[in-house]
């Protein structure tokens, strides 16, 4: 049991990892990977909102939207089959989850709230949390896998963005040709990356 | 600036969910059942390709592919531990899946390979068939691959130990390497029946997709699976009962 | 055609390009451009869904509350992409079970609520309609492109017909591996907005 969330955790953090396979929370990791601090502080955050709302939609989606989920309600529900409205669901629950970790963050980290800025309140439009949240649905994950897999998965992307932000503090003393400065460069880095982390794809616990 | 009051503010979220909500579930069912028909015709047009009537990727309409499914194909729910024809089960309705998953319907599997947990009580068996003969057996099988659960059909020739044909049509390989599991249908890749019929040659570069292949084919072939269904199928020598 | 409306349609191909300036609409443009039929099913997809969105929104833009602001425009592009992911599976099946989870990523996807907030919230209806449009097709201009190549020397084809015969067919063609997978997607459209930037040096930074 433990050895299959700890294959699951080592998935979702290397082989699958939300940002360098899945291309997911590609907006914040490039624009917020200029510098460590910034970048790791991000990394926290989404890391806590995917483990948070990933258990929690799982929920949400096994007791109430999907077929037959409302039969502990009343047995004569078992044929109704709300899985349509998940996308709905699911981003009102991670808008919520954000919203409360902002306040949260303001009260407790003022620095690191005022250091976020607007990128705060976007992590609830992060692909990534919407998209940890769709794939627990397509793979049909128990409560405890899910929450496995959104800390996998966020721990994946922390280390994402703050490996890119660490080569980005790095880029800055290098030469790079005008029309490739900034974006550009960027993206041909991280495309080297993604290739380092298909290294990880033959693991098995 | 306008100042709103709370009554307004609880209003409009109110009409804008409302409004949402009935564009929403108006095409919701209205389009449920072209959907529900497009995923029945989804599964049978894997069963074709498997069994030969049908190329890998030829578009055929929905009429065509219904036509050649209902003409040639012969769904049976067969009890997998004795291997009899169960025909008190819906064929058209049973979801074997979902039966898997539920206490009621399945069981837990015995130790094996294939990373199998469960394993259903009763399991649809795809029969192609010319006049009242048999000409191929089209097993559903799963089983892990390197990081999701492969679901596909084996096809068998009538006399049970040679495989015509196998292909995937749901799994979460690394696309492009263990992916190319759906998209090659392995034909005849089966050695000689003789020697080790149930071993899969290999995949280049996604080394345990194959070896996950192998040991789904070799347990739903093996008794815990489809073996007394296939026994009792050769000694009633491939005619139909 | 006004000056401005003809501005809100053309300017997001190439001087204001969602994914190559703005920096919006990355993810799903690097995850569904592995052929060139779900890239072009994507920019559909996404055409629709800004537009309309951006049209919605506009109408009501002077009704909506600022405290339930976010919460209102994400609603009505979930609902939109709900609608929109019901006709893809009612009407192209076979793609839809291709493209996935990402029909439901277009919520999230950074265009749509990015034009909602800068555009769409101070402008007409109308302007706003074509200002998705536009934003659209410069989203789709680039997942085309890339789709092209990615498909092309990926795989040898386009739309899935075999354009470059392949070794294994007797061909002469050794399919570059690498432009399925995720890497190549990054070093395409990074070439892309070098490219871009080559071309009009006053959208380079420093």
């Amino acid at each position: 049991m433990l050895e299959h969330y700890l294959s699951l955790a080592v998935k979702a953090i290397f082989v699958e990892n939300m940002a360098l396979a899945f291309f997911l929370g590609m907006c914040s990791f490039l624009a917020v990977s200029k510098k460590v601090d910034t970048a790791s502080g991000l990394g926290a955050a989404v890391t806590f909102v995917l483990t948070v709302t990933t258990p929690l939609n799982a929920l949400m989606y096994n007791y109430l939207l999907k077929e037959g989920a409302l039969t502990w309600i009343n047995p004569a529900w078992a044929g109704i089959d709300l899985s349509f409205v998940r996308f709905l669901a699911f981003i009102g629950s991670i808008a919520a989850v954000v919203q409360v970790v902002e306040m949260a963050l303001d009260r407790y980290a003022p620095k690191l709230y005022s250091a976020l800025g607007v990128f705060l309140p976007l992590i609830a439009v992060n692909c990534a949390i919407l998209g940890a949240s769709l794939f627990m649905v397509e793979r049909d994950y128990t409560v405890g896998e899910s929450t496995v897999f959104g800390l996998g998965s966020g721990i994946g992307f922390w280390l994402a963005i703050v490996a890119l932000a660490a080569i980005r503090e790095k880029m800055r003393y290098s030469n790079v040709p005008p029309a490739l400065r900034g974006l550009g460069i960027t993206f041909l880095v991280t495309g080297l990356m993604a290739i380092g982390f298909m290294a990880f794809a033959g693991i098995q616990l | 600036m306008r100042q709103y009051n709370n009554s307004y503010i609880i209003g409009f979220a109110t009409a804008v969910c409302l409004v949402c909500s009935i564009v929403v579930s108006t095409s919701a069912v209205a389009l449920r059942e072209r959907q529900d028909r497009n995923k029945v015709l989804d599964r049978q047009t894997k069963v074709l390709v498997v069994a030969g009537l049908l190329e890998e990727g030829q578009k055929a309409t929905a009429e065509q592919v219904e036509g050649l499914f209902n003409d040639n194909i012969r769904i049976r729910a067969v009890d997998l531990a004795s291997g009899e024809y169960d025909d008190a089960v819906d064929v058209n309705t049973y979801d074997q899946r979902k039966a898997e998953k539920d206490p009621d319907m399945s069981r837990a599997a015995p130790p094996n390979n294939a990373g199998l947990t469960r394993v259903p009580d009763v399991a649809l068996v795809y029969q192609k068939v010319e006049g009242d003969q048999v000409e191929m057996l089209i097993l559903p099988v799963e089983g892990k691959g390197l990081w999701s659960t492969l679901y596909g059909f084996l096809a068998l020739a009538p006399d049970t130990t040679t495989i015509d044909g196998i292909t995937f049509y749901e799994h979460g390989e690394t696309p492009g390497l263990g992916g190319g599991v759906a998209i090659t249908v392995i034909k005849g890749a089966a050695g000689s029946a003789a020697e080790d019929p149930y071993h899969v040659d290999g995949l280049s570069g996604a080394t345990l997709t194959a070896r996950g292949v192998s040991h789904l084919v070799q347990f739903w072939l093996g008794k815990e699976g489809f073996g007394p269904y296939l026994e009792k199928f050769r000694a009633q020598q491939g005619s139909v009962s | 055609m006004n000056a401005k409306r003809k501005g809100a349609l053309l300017d997001p191909m190439f001087n204001d390009n969602p994914i190559a300036i703005q920096v919006l609409g990355i993810c799903s443009a690097l995850a569904v451009t592995t052929k060139l039929e779900t890239s072009v099913v994507m920019s559909i997809a996404v055409i629709a869904v800004v537009s309309l969105s951006n049209f919605t929104i506009s109408l009501i833009r002077n009704l909506i509350p600022p405290s339930i602001r976010i919460i209102v425009q994400l609603t009505i592009i979930a609902s939109l992409v709900i609608v929109t992911d019901q006709i893809l599976q009612a009407f192209v099946y076979d793609i839809s079970k291709q493209l996935s989870v990402f029909v439901g990523l277009i919520i999230t996807n950074c265009i749509v609520m990015g034009r909602a907030e800068a555009f769409a919230m101070q402008n007409p209806p109308i302007d706003s309609f074509l200002d998705g449009i536009g934003n659209g097709l410069g989203y789709s201009l680039v997942l085309i492109s890339v789709g092209f190549f990615r498909e092309l020397i990926g795989a040898g084809k386009l739309f899935g017909y075999q354009v470059l015969p392949l070794v294994t067919d007797g061909g002469w063609y050794q399919p570059n591996g690498l432009f399925v997978l995720a890497p190549g997607a990054f070093f395409l459209i990074g070439a892309f907005i070098w490219l871009l930037r080559t071309w009009k040096p006053e959208l380079q930074e420093d």
